[in-house]
């Protein structure tokens, strides 16, 4: 399957695609972000029809508008639990609404539609494959000066002001880096399914051991794992790759759940 | 790792610009100090001073003000008039001289062992990866002072059990832990005791308590009840209605006393060695 050059392509943009989920999500789950990561992905839904509508790469309208919406949930700060779930249900049909809106404007075929909403990771080029690294390289960059201070402030958020963690920066700026990964994440599994990399792997990784060290790695394993996985099954299968990439992410979260899994992980640990 | 460095040396440097501590400054200090939240008067022109290596309970009712005051004295709340000082330096962000335990509220509860919880909160605040992603003479050095704070509160052996799984006794002394890492001199305890059952409260107290004298620290142990701390502690901190009262057991839980700070007629009933405070209804 790798005599094939879009086959090439899109092992390498999901190989990008996974490593920076795994560690995003790792700390979306940590953070009890995750359904932040959903509702951003809903956002570049919006984005990326709008940027077809005006003849721009559905990408930029994606970044664009996932960005602008992770910095706006960062700086409008912590609300209650209730409250945030209310916004974030809001923002998230709110955004289908305005992409279905673009959609109907745009009178082309449904494809484009599907290719947002499932993913089309086949149909990755070159120049996008350039972008995703770029992007990808970006965040890994960021996380590694932020996720020290990001996992004081995740796991002790009062401790950590009081040690001179700068809660709100660091929260933004992360959500911004979540923003990113999302629309990296669109290119591959679609609007719709980016839970399958950025959730799954990570809460399956928190599992199965209790380090963030071991952790993290774990989870960009996994999500490689799983992304790669989708892929070559998705070759013999004739089968959607999202499908499988979404069945590999709950089967091994659910495998992770069996009794007596966890306790064998951390002997070996 | 070389970014975290160069911020402490920032962070240095901004404390350097302070006066230098004398010798015999005390570990808290407040001048006439003012408080105010949206709008609230936490405290109004109040003036104390705790004393090096000193035990004392805060007390007050519900919403009266000893989380706002201990965040103030962290630096996180602002002194709206008047002075508070640390160690004779004014209050301000990330003065590692404090340990504080905050709250546990009913947050979720990671999935984390007890060694990467308080690994964690090991120098937190500077950028860079986490801290057991470090290698050679740093990693050494942060996982022996990982053990020390385990060690202080006799949790070594809960270091490697996930923390969801501890009892809350156990995450009380994990969070006590996470409060002495780098070796502060003035512990800040927001309501330890909750949560706890009658035997649990005694051994946090004890414990609380071998550590001050151990490290001969100055505590700040804020609560409902002052009763499990009789005994131990030096002196009570009342706080309310705007004011706050500093000073031996005996002399500030009286019902004169406390009746004006709580505002309504409040007697202090003696017996079997406890203390009673009933609102006179």
């Amino acid at each position: 399957m790798f005599a094939f050059e879009f086959m090439r392509h899109a092992f390498a943009a999901t190989g990008i695609v996974a490593v920076l989920s795994g560690l995003v999500g790792y700390f979306m789950v940590l953070r009890g972000e995750s359904f932040a990561g959903h509702a951003l992905s809903h956002v570049g839904f919006a984005g990326a029809t709008g940027a077809l509508l005006l003849g721009v790469p559905p990408l930029w309208g994606l970044l664009a508008l996932t960005v602008a919406a992770g910095l706006a949930m960062g700086l409008g700060g912590r609300g209650t639990t209730q409250g945030r779930d209310v916004a974030i249900g809001l923002v998230l049909s709110c955004t289908l609404g305005f992409g279905l809106l673009f959609l109907h404007f745009l009178t082309t075929s449904a494809t484009r539609a599907t290719a947002l909403l499932f993913g089309n990771v086949l149909g990755v080029d070159g120049a996008m494959l350039g972008w995703l690294a770029l992007f990808g390289a970006a965040c890994l960059a960021a996380m590694a000066v932020l996720s020290r201070p990001l996992l004081f402030a995740s796991l002790q958020p009062e401790a950590a002001e009081a040690r001179g963690v700068p809660l709100r920066a660091v929260s933004t700026a992360f959500l911004a880096i979540v923003a990113v990964a999302t629309a990296e994440c669109v290119q591959v599994t679609g609007v719709l399914l980016v839970f399958a990399l950025m959730v799954g792997p990570a809460a399956t990784a928190q599992r199965l051991t209790a380090s963030p060290g071991r952790g993290i790695v774990l989870s960009v394993v996994l999500a490689v794992a799983e992304g790669w996985g989708g892929l070559a099954l998705s070759w013999w299968t004739d089968c959607p790759t999202s499908f499988w990439i979404s069945a590999l992410s709950t089967l091994a979260y659910l495998l992770a759940c069996l009794p007596g899994v966890r306790g064998r992980a951390r002997l070996r640990a | 790792m070389t970014v975290g460095d160069d911020l402490t040396g920032a962070c240095c440097d901004a404390a350097g610009r302070m006066p230098p501590p004398g010798p015999a400054a005390p570990p808290v200090r407040l001048d006439r100090a003012t408080i105010r939240i949206g709008g609230r008067t936490i405290l109004s022109d109040a003036s104390l001073t705790v004393s090096e290596g000193a035990f004392v309970g805060v007390l007050g009712p519900n919403g009266a003000g000893k989380t706002s005051l201990m965040r103030a004295i962290l630096g996180i709340v602002p002194v709206a008039a008047g002075e508070i000082s640390v160690f004779g330096r004014p209050v301000g962000r990330g003065n590692h001289d404090i340990g504080y335990m905050p709250q546990f509220h009913g947050r979720v509860v990671p999935r984390l062992d007890g060694r990467s919880f308080i690994a964690a909160a090991l120098h937190g605040e500077r950028w860079g990866l986490p801290c057991d992603w470090g290698w050679g003479r740093h990693r050494r050095h942060d996982a022996a002072e990982v053990d020390r704070v385990l060690a202080l509160v006799r949790a070594t052996h809960l270091a490697e059990r996930p923390i969801h799984q501890l009892s809350g006794g156990e995450r009380q002394r994990l969070l006590l832990a996470q409060a002495l890492v780098g070796r502060p001199r003035l512990l800040l305890l927001d309501e330890p005791l909750a949560s706890l059952d009658p035997h649990g409260q005694r051994a946090v107290v004890a414990l609380v308590n071998d550590i001050r004298r151990q490290l001969g620290i100055a505590v700040l142990f804020s609560t409902h009840d002052l009763n499990p701390l009789l005994g131990v502690m030096d002196e009570v901190l009342y706080v309310g209605r705007g004011a706050a009262r500093l000073g031996p057991v005996d002399e500030v839980a009286t019902g004169p006393v406390l009746s004006a700070l709580y505002g309504t007629p409040v007697e202090v009933i003696r017996a079997g060695g406890r203390i009673f405070v009933v609102a006179d209804t």
